[in-house]
């Protein structure tokens, strides 16, 4: 109810005000509270387009809750058309808005870009196996045995340790996962041995595997990042890339939608994103456009058949 | 390493005019965002997040500290002026508190909340200097299994707040279990209780809980009985500041809080909480005075005051030592050190000395601040109290509405709030106690998930709780606690017989 009146606010003020430049003020919404992964990556970002004047004054709404649902189901009913509204968001979402059975999903928002992409580490105590192969070896022979340490239930860390006993023919649902809440509960329990491995983004973990008090047996990238070998390289086919990215709202039309990509694209290629970029240690991971409506499709295909298979968001 | 040399050369980092400016600065934020409901450290610190591309190292992080124990000694004043809870870790606080302040005591009740949280936070930064590396080994002992045994010796302390009915405080416990199962479980991805709502599926705050119940529920209590009773003002009996009584019997309260808070701290998933229930509980045990419990005992508001602002200065142990946030705002601070590529951790103790020896130093100095800007506001804030009560109860609505709106800015919750007011006022009219509500939302998810945790990691077999040396201990000594009164009972009706 009070979405609809707003909506239709947010139509009228539309009516009354053409907007001469489409990309003058950009109203951004961040589905997660401050301080996070993308409330981070979405100031920052913001703040490279103003650098090279793609845009000249952006307004930010913090909407937290629920993986980014909350924040979506307010976008797509309050922004409907609305060419200056864009919004955050990355793969946590896409996992979350299938296990939260979000009535909104993510092909009802227009894809702009792909920005950026944090890779993921698997890690064993110190006194641990010394090897990939070690450690699957014992996840193959008796897969309660190992527990994994991660993030929470049917986010990026439980997908990977889902995808990984998919590729080398385990059964998921025998995955022995222990989710942890942030702050620092996982990185103890791994450190202090109370779990068998652990699952995360490589920079969560970098201090604590280059001070030697973790072993980084993986990563989730293409190719060996940091000096630790991929899971491809070592034979197990996964790749799974903590992407994040920007969306316009729904029912913009195609000009309104090449606007906000030329903007977003000059954002990209500011100085001020690559050091962004190099600050955070992101992985520069832009595609825009068709191409990267795409690949949500593919995301979306792939990680709803593993948390299928992981027993969450039956769908 | 010698560590003289180093604080004092960190001393020379915090007394810089400019860094004394950004820690005073942080202390007079933190004090603000504690007193306002719903507005943490942790968001304001994050909303600050931008500056370090402005402003060099020390003083951003000096700051950013500042604003987080500032957040301890701000709490307080509402708790215990308008029990109002500003942070959750205060809501013990408000039971003794307010009701010292009923009884025309805020001025001590708002004085050892203020001078304890200097001694817990003054302790605590020694703690911290020197005995930082022991601190943390024991920290990672501590697995699933081990957190498990915590809170259920943690539960032993809920009879202390259970009130006059038994019956009507485990009601009260019950219902604040329940109220824990909201939103999303952790362990499967799956909601519970959330009927659909998607606001409901990160649960409810506690902290709107503790407002609703304690300041809306109180506000409407108040209202229904303006008019049929006479009205009488609160009287400031006595003086405004301690009597020397009131120092003899906050100083050991103080010291056994900080003992409590500070290791708390230094673990993932103590939180400040936790152990301002242990502090009271323990007090409550202690006290000559047990009577005097539930109508403003001021061991009640020593303890606990200590034991919080102890534990978030304890929470700088395993960040400074291994880069390990243990609580939100822990893992803000940690992203501010990562804004200026510093990454927490042994390394940084030999990299950069100064800052990290600054950053402690700063922290005596804060503490010396806050007490400095605290006690002289005692005399101001009990003048509030002289407010006429139609005022001074539409101010606290408007006040735990608009905090409670900032936290998340949604309206659900405002509506949340009235309703869980409205349950509050029926509680408080048939005499149900408000506090076991608010200790069994807090520890009941927590021990849930630690016991889920370690079965998942065991496989299924209960024997990891005993099999573990620290677990056995614990779930030892809540064994003793429990038995311990009914032992002892048995042996006075022994010796009264013979």
């Amino acid at each position: 109810m009070i979405a609809r009146t707003r909506a239709a606010l947010a139509a009228a003020a539309f009516a009354f005000t053409l907007p001469a430049l489409a990309v003058d003020n950009v109203k951004m919404l961040i589905p997660a509270n401050p301080g996070g992964g993308w409330d981070t990556t979405g100031r920052e970002f913001a703040k490279a387009m103003q650098s090279v004047g793609a845009v000249k004054n952006v307004q930010y709404d913090n909407k937290g809750g629920a993986a980014g649902a909350i924040g979506i189901a307010q976008f797509v009913n309050s922004s409907k058309g609305d060419p200056n509204a864009v919004m955050m968001g990355g793969l946590v979402m896409v996992g979350g808005l299938i296990t939260n059975k979000s009535a909104v999903q993510l092909n009802q928002v227009t894809p702009l870009a792909r920005l950026t992409s944090e890779w993921e580490v698997i890690v064993v105590p110190a006194s641990g196996p010394k090897t990939l192969k070690e450690l699957l070896d014992k996840f193959k022979a008796n897969p309660g045995s190992v527990s994994w340490g991660g993030g929470s239930a049917g986010g990026t860390d439980h997908i990977l340790a889902g995808l990984i006993a998919k590729a080398i023919g385990a059964d998921p649902t025998k995955v022995n996962y222990v989710p942890f809440k942030g702050g620092g509960e996982a990185v103890s329990a791994i450190i202090g041995g109370h779990v068998t491995a652990g699952v995360s983004g490589l920079s969560e973990f970098a201090q604590h595997i280059k001070s030697g008090k973790m072993r980084a047996l993986a990563v989730s990238s293409p190719k060996a990042l940091d000096g630790i070998p991929s899971l491809k390289e070592q034979g197990v086919d996964v790749e799974l890339a903590n992407w994040r990215g920007i969306w316009g709202a729904p029912g913009i039309t195609k000009a309104q939608r090449d606007e906000l990509i030329a903007a977003v694209e000059k954002g990209v290629k500011s100085p001020a994103w690559k050091e962004s970029l190099k600050k955070n240690e992101w992985e520069d991971f832009y595609q825009p456009g068709d191409a990267f409506g795409k690949f949500i499709d593919d995301e979306n295909k792939r990680i709803a058949d593993i948390l299928a298979a992981l027993g969450l968001g039956k769908k | 390493m010698d560590i003289w040399p180093q604080l004092l050369q960190g001393f020379q980092v915090a007394l810089t005019f400019q860094n004394l400016m950004f820690c005073l600065i942080g202390c007079l934020l933190g004090t603000a965002v504690g007193v306002l409901p719903g507005v943490g450290p942790a968001v304001t610190v994050a909303l600050l997040l931008p500056i370090t591309t402005k402003v060099e190292a020390s003083g951003a992080l000096i700051m950013f500290a500042g604003i987080y124990y500032g957040a301890m000694y701000g709490g307080s004043t509402t708790s215990i002026l308008l029990n109002t809870p500003g942070e959750s870790a205060t809501i013990v606080t408000a039971m003794e508190g307010n009701q010292m302040a009923k009884r025309g005591r805020a001025g001590p009740a708002l004085a050892t909340s203020a001078i304890g949280s200097f001694v817990a936070g003054t302790i605590a930064t020694v703690g911290l200097t020197f005995l930082s590396p022991y601190v943390v080994e024991l920290g990672l002992k501590f697995g699933p299994p081990e957190y498990f045994a915590l809170m259920v010796l943690a539960f032993t302390t809920v009879s202390a707040v259970l009130g006059e009915s038994t019956l009507r405080g485990l009601c009260s416990l019950f219902l604040g279990l329940a109220i824990g199962l909201v939103g999303i479980d952790n362990q499967t991805g799956q909601a519970r209780f959330a009927f659909d709502v998607p606001q409901l599926l990160d649960g409810i705050e506690v902290v709107t809980i503790a407002v609703g119940l304690f300041a809306v529920g109180e506000t409407i209590y108040a209202a229904s009985k303006l008019g049929s009773v006479e009205e009488k003002l609160e009287q400031m009996t006595g003086s405004v500041w301690m009597k020397w009584e009131d120092w003899k019997r906050s100083i050991g309260p103080w010291i056994r809080g900080t003992l409590i808070g500070f290791p708390f701290g230094t673990i993932p998933a103590g939180g400040a909480e936790i152990p301002t229930f242990l502090s009271y509980a323990m007090e409550k045990k202690l006290c000559k005075h047990p009577e005097e419990f539930g109508k403003g005992a001021i061991e009640g508001v020593a303890g606990p005051e200590a034991a919080n602002n102890a534990s978030s200065t304890g929470t700088m142990v395993p960040l400074l030592t291994l880069g390990l946030p243990t609580s939100a705002t822990a893992a803000i601070l940690l992203s501010a050190f990562q804004q200026y590529g510093l990454q927490p951790g042994p390394l940084l103790f030999e990299t950069n000395s100064a800052l990290v020896w600054g950053l402690i130093a700063s922290f005596y100095v804060g503490n010396v601040m806050l007490l400095v800007l605290n006690l002289p506001l005692v005399g101001l804030w009990v003048k509030l109290l002289a407010i006429p009560k139609p005022q001074l109860y539409a101010g606290i609505l408007v006040f735990a509405t608009m905090g409670v709106y900032g936290m998340r800015q949604s309206a659900f919750d405002v509506f949340l709030l009235y309703a869980i007011g409205l349950g509050g006022f029926l509680m408080r009219r048939y005499g149900f106690p408000a506090a076991p509500v608010i200790v069994g939302m807090i520890l009941g998810p927590l021990a849930e998930e630690q016991m889920r945790r370690s079965l998942s990691i065991s496989q299924g077999d209960w024997m990891i709780f005993v099999t573990h040396g620290i677990s056995a201990l614990l779930l030892g000594l809540t064994l003793v606690i429990l038995i311990a009164p009914l032992v002892a009972r048995q042996l006075k009706k022994k010796n009264a017989q013979g």
